[in-house]
């Protein structure tokens, strides 16, 4: 199949815009092609991943290239063998996770190596400008698309959010596609960025009243593990959800699944009605959840571990300022276990916040951390001699056992903090 | 002698390249699934855990998990711990951009499911130019 360029794509192609320009267009038209795309669409809304600081990536490169960014980002970003000039970005561009919290990255037990890594994307960063947001929830933090608006995300929970709850057009990219569309401002027209293809597949008829954060999550987890990358439809909830439950409904079912988009009826904007969801169709499967199967989602994780608990972790996806406003409470006038320690992880620009409110000076007094720019999987930070993990979000408890080798609980915010002052793991299925 | 089978499908990936097939009915994860240096399957509870894909024809599903998918698989190519090819069943932009930049034939929408067809050990011939699968079974 060929892809059919406009005018301007083929310029760019050709090298009117320089040379790293034309090699982020003819990455696009590759990796267009591949898909089996039939032509590009504009974008001018970008999130990803400026890889080279996160652990290990810059091994692949030689000892003297290491340090110029220009090379990592041509490497790694757009694979490119030959050392390209980066010029300013033309979408607007949000950076996705980093490697560590700039203030906090010795209680992180980051090296000095990464954090000299870190500043020099920094300084990338500026001098190209791409927002140095470093956050999974770019849509907590100014970056909010508008309904319809195509865009190049790359955070699995973050494009699901956008997709479903806002209804903006977004496929899961990866590192180098959403680098070669800030580049040129372009993705392919393909998968979700095409309004038949966000139609429903499957019906869900949830009969568990669902209500707290670690509900929303078992029922992220279980439908990702039932539909896998289809799009479930969700009938018999009450309510408007607070914005947080979504985030962590959508964040479970693209980690167990590959849930990129989902329709809760009378409530996300494309699922007006059953009809409206399906486009007419018929579902291909109906599922139920009830208290069955919700517990069938807990017992995924919670089975045989050790109840002293070293590390809990919250903040995934990164916590909004409610969050910290519950952990605040928990924890005020409290003090954490001597063998357990809390850390928290929030946007940056919401850490400005609680900090005003006094919520990180009460997490501080208890001996909590509230951290930002980071994440304990992504970025491979934990406290020292951590072998047993507590959390309330099941995308972490998804990945903590698998990148960083610990026995992880999973349970409710309060039973996560409430394990941090005790020590134990006293949490179940209430 | 040894039986041959032809299959076709649609290139991804161009490019031509044979060598001794890898099958697995489960999908790949990236980020958490994979030992980018050495292209061993680490995924827990994954039928191929422990085996390497490096410079075999890896016959699979198709990708699943975290977008950092083409991110693992460039680098395998970097450490020279690559499949030689790609052959899957269902297309998503994981795999789309992770054969891109793993940089090896790909090919995929074949007349036969390539997982019921093909064998781990059956020698493969991927000439991804013209989306030709040729599969000569291993003797038994």
């Amino acid at each position: 199949m060929t892809m059919i360029l406009t005018d301007d794509e083929q310029a760019i192609l050709a090298g009117k815009e320089g040379e790293a320009r034309a090699h982020a267009m003819d990455l696009l038209v590759r990796y267009g092609k591949a898909l089996g795309a039939e032509r590009l669409v504009d974008t001018n809304n970008v999130c990803g991943g400026v890889v080279g600081s996160l652990p290990g990536r810059r091994d692949v490169l030689p000892p003297d290239k290491k340090m110029d960014m220009d090379a990592v980002f041509s490497l790694l970003n757009l694979d490119s063998d030959k050392t390209l000039k980066i010029p300013p970005v033309k979408a607007n561009t949000y950076k996705l996770i980093e490697a560590m919290d700039p203030d906090l990255y010795k209680v992180q037990r980051v090296s000095e190596e990464t954090r000299r890594l870190v500043e020099n994307t920094s300084e990338f960063c500026k001098r190209v400008g791409i927002q140095q947001s470093n956050t999974c929830t770019p849509y907590q933090v100014g970056n909010v698309p508008v309904f319809g608006e195509h865009c190049a995300w790359m955070e699995s929970s973050a494009v699901v959010y956008i997709n479903s709850v806002i209804g903006a057009r977004s496929n899961v990219e990866g590192a180098h596609s959403t680098a070669a569309a800030a580049l040129v401002g372009k993705i392919p027209y393909w998968g979700y960025h095409i309004p038949e293809n966000r139609f429903g597949t499957h019906l869900v008829e949830v009969e568990y009243p669902v209500d707290d954060m670690l509900d929303w999550g078992l029922l992220g987890y279980y439908l990702g593990e039932m539909v896998h990358e289809n799009i479930p439809v969700l009938t018999g909830l009450s309510g408007v959800p607070h914005a947080d439950k979504l985030k962590h409904f959508g964040a479970s079912a693209a980690s167990s699944g590959g849930v990129e988009m989902y329709h809760l009826i009378g409530i996300t904007p494309e699922a007006p009605t059953l009809e409206a969801a399906f486009g007419g169709s018929k579902p291909v499967e109906t599922l139920r959840f009830g208290a069955g199967e919700r517990k069938t989602a807990y017992e995924y994780f919670n089975t045989g571990r050790d109840p002293n608990v070293d590390f809990v972790m919250l903040g995934c996806p990164h916590a909004s300022l409610e969050q910290v406003q519950l952990v605040a409470g928990l924890l005020e006038g409290k003090k954490l276990s001597e063998n357990t320690d809390l850390w928290m992880f929030t946007p940056r620009a919401l850490k400005t916040e609680a900090d005003r409110m006094g919520y990180t000076k009460t997490l501080e007094m208890a001996g909590a951390y509230l951290m930002t720019d980071s994440c304990a999987a992504l970025s491979k930070v934990f406290p020292e001699g951590t072998k047993v993990a507590a959390t309330d979000s099941c995308k972490q408890a998804h990945y903590l056992p698998a990148i960083l080798g610990f026995e992880t609980w999973l349970g409710t915010t309060e039973q996560c903090v409430q394990a941090a002052i005790s020590g134990r793991w006293q949490g179940d299925l209430s | 002698m040894s039986k041959t089978i032809t299959l076709h499908g649609r290139p991804v990936v161009a490019g031509i390249a044979e060598g001794e097939a890898l099958v697995t009915k489960h999908t790949i994860s990236g980020f958490g699934g994979i030992d980018s240096k050495t292209g061993i399957i680490t995924e827990v509870r994954h039928e191929l855990r422990g085996q390497s894909f490096k410079d075999k024809i890896l016959v699979f599903p198709g990708a699943k998990g975290s977008s950092g998918w083409a991110s693992h698989f460039q680098t395998t190519r970097l450490t020279g711990a690559a499949p030689k090819a790609m052959i899957f069943n269902v297309m998503t932009t994981k795999i789309a951009l992770g054969a891109v930049v793993t940089r090896v034939p790909a090919i995929t929408d074949l007349d036969q499911d390539p997982l019921e067809v093909i064998s781990s050990g059956d020698w493969v011939k991927v000439d991804a130019d013209n989306g030709i699968v040729e599969i000569t079974k291993a003797e038994d």
